[in-house]
C-alpha cells in the first residue's frame, strides 16, 4: 500500500556525464574489510574518494517488527543477534528499557552481574573492533592477540550461561542464573592475565609507523560535528565530547563505581583506537571493583512481586512458585504494563544503544525501537572519507566499528 | 530538573497548544504539526538540545484510546546542561508531511529516511529522501500496523537477477 510516493532521485548519472574523468567503484557487499554484508558505491577521482553512497539494508531482518509480537522476556533472544559481538550488553540494554516501562527496581545483587557482564561485554567488543582494525590496516598479531582474549570471555559467558555466541542471560527483573563462584573465579584469572595484553597491544601498535601513518589524521570529525551528527559513545568521545551515559544518566548502579570517561581531541581514526584502548583499562577498573564486592542476597526479584519468572525448582516445589509461573506465561496475564511510553539507554562498546518501548497493556511491546549506534555512526561515513583515498576505507570502517546486523536490523 | 521545568514553561508560553506531561523521570512534550519545526529550532538554538539523539515513530492504529493515527518522536539532549526531552508530533493521514530537521541537525537525515522506509512520513526538505533499510522496488510501508507481520509476497515475488542478465 503506497500511500505517498518518493520524491526524485538526484541524478548521479547527470554528475557522471559531466565529470567524467570521475570513475564508480562498487566497495561490497561482500568485501573482506567490510566485515560484513554492507556496499558503498564510491566515486573516485584517481584513488581519492570524492563521493560515498552507502547502499546499506542486505542484514535487514525486520528485528523491530518482530519485537511488536514477541513478548518482554523472548526478544531478549532478538536482542543477541543485534550487535552480536558483544550480545550481554545488547540484552542488559534491552531489559533496563523495559524495566524502566514496568517501573522494576532491580535487587543489588542482580545490579553488579548486570554490571560485570555489561564491562566484560564492553571489552569484547573494543577488542574486536580495535583488532579487527588493526587486521584490516595490516597488523594481524596484533589481531590474535585481541581474539585469544575475546576467547576468554566466551569462556566466561559461556561457564555464566552456558552460551557462548548469543548469550540470552538476563531476564525481566533478574537474570537466568545467579553467578557462581567458578564464574567468579574465571573473571579473576582474566583480570588477572589481561592488563598484560592490553600493554602488549599498545607497544605493538601505539608507536608503530605503518599503523600512525594510516590512521592519524584520517577520517576527522570535530567536536560540533560529532554533536550534531548524534554521534556517541568512542566515537564522540575520540572528538572530545565529554559524554558517557554511566556517567550522565547513571544506571544500574554504575554511580557507585570509580572510573574515568576516556576522552581524546583528534577526533580521527587513531583517537578513536585510543579511546578505546583506554576504555578497556576503565572497564578492568570497574569489574575489580565490582567483583570484589558482589551483595549477597538473592539475584532475582522474589516470587511474590510476581515479576521474574521463578526457578524451576521454585515451579515444581512451591505453590506461589507455581502460580507466578502460570501468571508470567499465560497469554492473558503476564506483566502489569502501562500504556505509556520510555526511553532508556545504556552505555555500550558501540555507543548509546537505547530502546524506545511503548506500552500497550499487554505483555508484548506495542513498540519497540531500538537506536543503533552503528546506523547512526554509518551515516558519517561519507562525510569523514571524502577526500581520502581508496585505501583509508578499511581505516574509517575499522574505527567506527560497523556491525551490519545492528545497522540493518 | 527545574532548568527542564523552564524550559518547558518557556515553550508552552511560546507555542499556544504545547502538552507537557511526564512518565519515569522522562519530560514529554506534544508540539502540533504546523508548529514542530519552529518549536524544534527554538528548542535547538536557544535551550541547547544539540543533539538528536534518535528519531522515530509509532503507529497508534490499535493503540488503546488513542487519537490520533501517527506519532513522531524526537528525543533531545543537551550536552551542556545534561537535560533529555522528548518531542511528540502527532500526524493523521491524509497530510503525513513534516519539515525535515536536517538543516537543525545532520544526524536526523538517516533517522528520516528510516521513518520515510517504514513508516512512508514525508520529511519536506529532505536531502536524499531514499528507502534506506529495503529495496527500492518495495511498496508498502511495513512498520505500520495494518502490514502483517509475514508481508505481502514480497519476499516470494522478488525479481531475480541472473548473472547473464547482470
Amino acid at each position: 500500500m503506497a500511500t505517498t510516493t518518493s520524491p526524485p532521485r538526484p541524478d548521479f548519472a547527470k554528475d557522471a556525464r559531466e565529470e567524467d574523468y570521475l570513475w564508480t567503484l562498487n566497495f561490497g557487499p561482500q568485501h573482506p574489510a567490510t566485515h560484513t554484508t554492507l556496499r558503498i558505491v564510491l566515486k573516485l577521482d584517481g584513488e581519492r574518494v570524492v563521493d560515498a553512497v552507502p547502499d546499506i539494508g542486505y542484514l535487514h531482518s525486520g528485528f523491530e517488527k518482530i519485537g511488536e509480537h514477541l513478548d518482554y522476556n523472548q526478544y531478549v533472544t532478538v536482542t543477541d543477534r543485534m550487535n552480536y559481538i558483544s550480545p550481554m550488553a545488547n540484552n542488559v540494554a534491552w531489559h533496563h528499557a523495559v524495566e524502566t516501562l514496568l517501573g522494576i527496581e532491580l535487587t543489588p545483587r542482580c545490579k553488579y552481574i548486570r554490571v560485570i557482564i555489561s564491562e566484560l561485554a564492553r571489552i569484547s567488543d573494543h577488542l574486536l573492533s580495535t583488532g579487527a582494525m588493526g587486521l584490516d590496516t595490516g597488523a594481524f598479531t596484533f589481531f590474535l592477540y585481541a581474539f585469544y582474549q575475546r576467547e576468554k570471555i566466551y569462556d566466561i559467558f559461556e561457564t555464566l550461561c552456558g552460551a557462548r555466541f548469543t548469550n540470552s542471560y538476563t531476564r525481566v527483573g533478574g537474570v537466568m542464573h545467579d553467578i557462581t563462584p567458578l564464574v567468579v573465579e574465571k573473571i579473576r584469572a582474566f583480570l588477572k592475565d589481561f592488563p598484560k595484553t592490553i600493554d602488549d597491544m599498545e607497544k605493538l601498535l601505539n608507536r608503530n609507523r605503518i599503523f600512525v601513518d594510516r590512521t592519524k589524521g584520517v577520517g576527522i570529525l570535530t567536536k560540533e560535528e560529532a554533536i550534531n551528527r548524534s554521534c556517541t559513545g568512542p566515537i564522540a568521545r575520540a572528538s572530545g565530547v565529554t559524554r558517557d551515559v554511566r556517567k550522565d544518566q547513571p544506571y544500574l548502579g554504575y554511580e557507585d563505581f570509580d572510573f574515568q570517561v576516556c576522552c581524546a581531541k583528534a577526533g580521527d581514526c587513531f583517537a578513536r583506537y585510543y579511546v578505546r584502548m583506554a576504555e578497556m583499562r576503565e572497564s578492568v577498573k570497574i569489574l575489580q571493583q565490582a567483583i570484589e564486592s558482589i551483595p549477597p542476597g538473592p539475584a532475582n526479584i522474589g516470587v511474590d512481586e510476581r515479576t521474574t519468572l521463578p526457578t524451576k525448582q521454585q515451579v515444581y516445589q512451591t505453590i506461589e512458585g507455581t502460580i507466578t509461573h502460570f501468571e508470567l506465561v499465560m497469554a492473558n496475564r503476564g506483566f502489569e504494563v502501562p500504556c505509556e511510553e520510555v526511553y532508556a539507554a545504556t552505555e555500550t562498546g558501540n555507543g548509546e544503544l537505547g530502546f524506545y518501548i511503548a506500552g500497550d497493556g499487554s505483555d508484548v511491546a506495542y513498540r519497540a525501537r531500538c537506536r543503533p549506534p552503528s546506523f547512526i555512526h554509518f551515516a558519517t561515513f561519507p562525510h569523514l572519507i571524502r577526500g581520502h583515498t581508496l585505501s583509508d576505507i578499511v581505516a574509517v570502517l575499522g574505527s567506527l566499528n560497523i556491525i551490519a546486523a545492528e545497522l540493518d536490523r | 530538573m527545574s532548568s527542564l521545568s523552564k524550559v518547558v514553561a518557556s515553550l508552552k508560553e511560546r507555542f499556544s497548544e504545547v502538552a507537557e506531561s511526564e512518565f519515569r523521570g522522562l519530560t514529554r512534550v506534544v508540539v502540533p504539526q504546523s508548529q514542530c519545526f519552529e518549536a524544534l529550532t527554538c528548542l535547538k538554538g536557544e535551550f541547547g538540545f544539540d543533539m538528536l539523539v534518535d528519531l522515530t515513530c509509532v503507529d497508534y492504529l490499535n493503540f488503546r484510546d488513542a487519537t490520533d493515527r501517527f506519532g513522531l518522536v524526537y528525543l533531545l539532549a543537551s550536552m551542556e546542561d545534561n537535560l533529555r526531552l522528548t518531542v511528540r508530533v502527532m500526524l493523521n493521514e491524509p497530510d503525513l508531511t513534516v519539515p525535515s530537521v536536517v538543516p537543525l541537525w545532520e544526524g536526523a537525515n538517516w533517522m528520516e529516511r528510516e521513518v520515510w522506509d517504514m513508516f512512508g512520513i514525508l520529511f519536506e526538505g529532505h536531502p536524499d529522501l531514499r528507502r534506506i533499510l529495503l529495496p527500492e522496488e518495495f511498496e508498502a510501508h511495513p512498520l505500520r500496523k495494518d502490514y502483517p507481520l509475514q508481508g505481502r509476497g514480497e519476499r516470494h515475488n522478488f525479481p531475480v537477477l541472473t548473472r547473464g542478465e547482470a
